[in-house]
């Protein structure tokens, strides 16, 4: 066995197709953080985008309306965070367990009540694959996930340091007080991006369910949106360095499915890759990252 | 012709403070307005009512005549009024000139016109005067330059009435020149300019007319031609004001605070290059110089947040050099820092918790092994609250609403009201009113009365000229002379500017 036999072109497919979760989390994520709320919801909201859209497939056999129900999904929540934590000045990490906690126990009862199974789901009908030959020699076949990735990254960095919008976002998150004084509606920038965070994230979630295994299996999140928020912070909250952190994760996942395969290391401590990246991304690898916000609640009087 | 202004029964009320009761104002196109009033008096009040940051609860404001119903600052700025605020409000890690044009920003098409914006923020710059680096980290410029991104914002949104709330407290006296001298040519230039300050010099420099609120009501206005020093702050306080005179004590031959050739290195701030000097008891030491010559980190060398390089720091013959702030809390060195809200007060704490910090583990505050005496605590602050007459609607409130001069109360309140044998001073009046600055006088004074020692370290050359026994003038780090504080100012001047007087090494 040669180390060519691991790190080929099939490898960095890999890499690229399993850090589709992670970065969707980690621009949503980065979103509801630049205007000055912690998302820690986002495993929670994958999790159900997830459901949903297997669930919303199941009923319809399509999976594009799998795609729309899953992407719903992930605005209905970002409307609950952005109320509580914004209207009504809610503690963000409490909001955000909650949303964990309920992603993780609602999808388990509602997959027994469909399908008899808290485990798994039935399989349904995946979202089909989208062909541009020329970038299939390098990226593999793909659903329209990895394109859109692509897309949302440029549109997002364009949208955050090119526009008057995302001008005004940085302001928010980093000193409502200046942007209120500069007569922005803060509040309303702030719900209006928590819930674009959110449905971003939820894309995430639809990924997992419908363009990676095609059915719905308890907790198959297992961490992705945790590790956006790593590689959010990990990528200063920009949309380059949240690609280039979420590659890193993608490429532990993919290698850890490598090696798996290849039976050289006992599974349980191939399977601690990703998790162990995490911890070292987060504890210093870093170095100092400056949030953009205090992420306090902003009283208007 | 009617008035630029016209606020017509105004009141606005928090939670157990009435901050504006029926307030009626009227600002003439072309004048500059003073505001003045003790702290806590409503003026930062009733500026961010008519900016609109803030919802009145009765009252109407006219502009030119026309009633105006404006919802939120936005509309204020469409309405031609801008403000700077008591607490500077642009963003730190925007570049300037993103912060000029935020909320009113050029486009072309979805994308930020950078090139139009800069065009535009360029003729301003010209037309007025005021320099600025662009492209700089809007939070890395010195406060007096983060103001003037403030007043180009106001300016680029083409604002006709300009709020200035507390402008010069935060400024160096050469800052404050430059200032006074701006604000007179921008009326020249036809604005209309509501200026607060307690600096009564500043009022007459520039102001035609004033107005004076006390507790949330107004007091009076008048023509500035019509008005002394005087009175005015007999308006203000409702009694005469008396500066307080050193008294002919001469201070003890014990010496309180022994500093011996200390030196710093140049992290976070200026260098100190062999400082060498005593305090005595019964001293009150000034230390001038112009702002950034190593004041801030000469206080911090006394109280134990940043290192000692070389040399020794003794405070009643025990050597600190090394000790912590808390031990040295311990053995009697009080401290007023000079940024109240990074290192004087806990914003979100509440004033009881916020007098309490630094003792919160010695008795009678602490019962027993483990619990404070809460009653107890109650009763200290409500005493603390009532002697140094700081204005809140309780003690259960967090710092974070009081009027800022309140918040300096507190912070005196909480380094005199314990047994101190030597209090460091910096800017310790700064953002008070004048019958608050007399109180802080007096307590100094006090404190030398009694044979402590006190550090007076502020920008203002007439308060520690005041005050001071001797004064030790900074420059670059260095102790560049002495001086007896009924030198001419002249002299201060050539010491300040880092000219010695007698050639040292
Ligand atoms: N956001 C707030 N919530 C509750 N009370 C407030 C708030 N802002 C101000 N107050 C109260 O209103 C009163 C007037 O405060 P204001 O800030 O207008 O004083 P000021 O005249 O500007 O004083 P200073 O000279 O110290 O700045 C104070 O008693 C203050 O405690
Ligand atoms: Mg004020």
């Amino acid at each position: 066995m040669s180390l060519f036999s691991i790190l080929n072109l099939s490898l960095f497919q890999a890499t690229v197709r399993m850090s589709m979760p992670v970065l969707f989390a980690a621009l949503g994520g980065m979103f509801c953080e630049r205007v000055g709320i912690v998302n820690i919801g986002l495993e929670g909201i994958m999790l159900n985008s997830a459901f949903f859209a297997v669930f919303a497939t199941y009923l319809s056999g399509n999976p594009w309306i799998g795609l729309l129900l899953g992407v719903l999904s992930g605005v209905g929540w970002g409307l609950v965070i952005a109320f509580l934590t914004v209207k009504y000045y809610g503690n963000q990490i409490v909001v955000g367990t909650g949303v964990n906690v309920f992603g993780l126990g609602f999808s388990a009862f509602m997959c027994q009540r469909i399908w008899g199974s808290r485990g798994a789901s039935e399989s349904v009908v995946g979202l089909p694959l989208l062909r541009i030959p020329a970038l299939e020699r390098v990226l593999g076949e793909n659903t329209v996930f990895v394109y859109l990735a692509f897309l949302l990254i440029f549109l997002s960095h364009l949208f955050l340091f090119s526009t008057h919008w995302g001008l005004r976002i940085r302001a928010v998150g980093e000193s409502p007080q200046s942007a209120d004084a500069a007569g922005i509606n803060v509040h309303g920038y702030k719900i209006v991006f928590v819930v674009v965070g959110s449905a971003i994230t939820s894309l995430g979630g639809v990924f997992l369910s419908l363009a990676h295994l095609n059915f719905f299996a308890w907790g198959m999140t297992s961490g992705r949106g945790f590790m956006g928020l790593a590689a959010m912070i990990f990528g200063k909250w920009t949309p380059l360095g949240c690609f280039l952190a979420s590659l890193l994760f993608g490429f532990t996942d993919a290698l850890q499915m490598r090696l798996q395969a290849l039976g050289i290391l006992p599974a349980q401590i191939i399977l601690l890759f990703p998790y162990v990246v995490t911890i070292l991304v987060l504890s210093g690898l870093v170095g100092k990252a400056i949030p953009p916000s205090d992420y306090k609640p902003y009283e208007k009087r | 012709m009617p008035p630029l202004l016209e606020v017509r029964g105004l009141t606005k009320s928090f939670p157990g403070v009435l901050a504006n009761d029926h307030i009626d104002l009227e600002i003439e196109e072309g004048e500059i307005h003073g505001l003045l009033g003790e702290n806590g008096a409503g003026k930062s009040v009733l500026m961010s009512t008519i900016y609109s940051l803030y919802r009145p609860d009765e009252g109407r404001i006219f502009l030119r005549g026309r009633e105006v119903h404006m919802v939120s600052p936005a509309s204020a700025i469409r309405c031609g009024v801008g403000m700077v605020h008591q607490h500077l409000t642009v963003v730190p890690h925007l570049r300037v000139w993103e912060n000029i044009v935020l909320g009113e920003e050029p486009r072309r098409g979805v994308f930020l016109a950078r090139r139009e914006a800069f065009r535009r923020i360029e003729a301003l710059c010209r037309e007025t005067g005021l320099q600025l680096d662009l492209h700089a980290w809007t939070g890395e410029l010195p406060i007096g330059l983060q103001q003037r991104v403030e007043i180009l914002k106001m300016l680029y949104r083409g604002a006709s009435l300009l709020i200035f709330d507390e402008p010069t407290t935060v400024l160096t006296p050469q800052e404050v020149d430059q200032l006074i001298a701006y604000l007179l040519r921008l009326k020249e230039g036809g604005k209309t300019i509501i200026f607060i300050s307690h600096k009564l010099r500043e009022v007459f420099a520039l102001c035609d007319r004033v107005t004076v609120l006390r507790r949330g009501r107004k007091v009076g206005t008048i023509v500035i031609a019509d008005a002394s020093e005087e009175k005015l702050a007999e308006m203000m306080v409702g009694r005469k004001v008396f500066s307080p005179k050193r008294g002919e004590e001469k201070p003890k031959e014990t010496v309180v605070l022994a500093v011996e050739h200390v030196s710093t290195l140049p992290e976070r701030g200026k260098a100190l290059h062999g400082l060498n000097f005593v305090v005595h008891n019964g001293e009150i030491v000034g230390v001038a110089g112009v702002e950034g010559n190593g004041q801030t980190e000469l206080a911090e060398v006394l109280v134990g947040l940043r290192k000692v390089r070389q040399g020794k720091i003794s405070l009643r013959g025990e050597d600190i050099t090394f000790a912590s702030p808390k031990e040295r809390i311990k053995k009697g060195l009080a401290h007023i820092p000079e940024d109240r809200h990074r290192r004087g007060t806990v914003l979100d704490f509440t004033v009881t918790e916020n007098l309490l910090l630094g003792f919160e583990d010695e008795p009678p505050i602490r019962r027993g092994r483990w619990t404070i005496d809460l009653p107890l605590l109650r009763r200290f602050a409500l005493s603390r609250v009532g002697e140094f007459e700081i204005a809140t609607p309780g003690v259960d409130v967090p710092v974070r609403i009081l009027s800022g001069g309140n918040q300096q109360k507190v912070v005196l309140a909480r380094e005199l009201s314990r047994p101190v044998s030597l209090l460091v001073a910096c800017q310790p009046t700064r953002g008070l009113d004048v019958a608050a600055t007399e109180y802080v006088h007096r307590k100094l004074l006090d404190l030398r009365k009694e044979g402590k020692g006190v550090i007076l370290i502020s920008a203002d050359l007439d308060e520690i000229r005041a005050l001071s026994d001797r004064v030790l003038v900074l420059y670059e780090g260095r102790i560049i002379g002495e001086l007896a504080p009924q030198s001419d100012e002249y002299q201060f001047g050539l010491l300040m500017g880092g000219k010695s007087l007698v050639a040292q090494g």
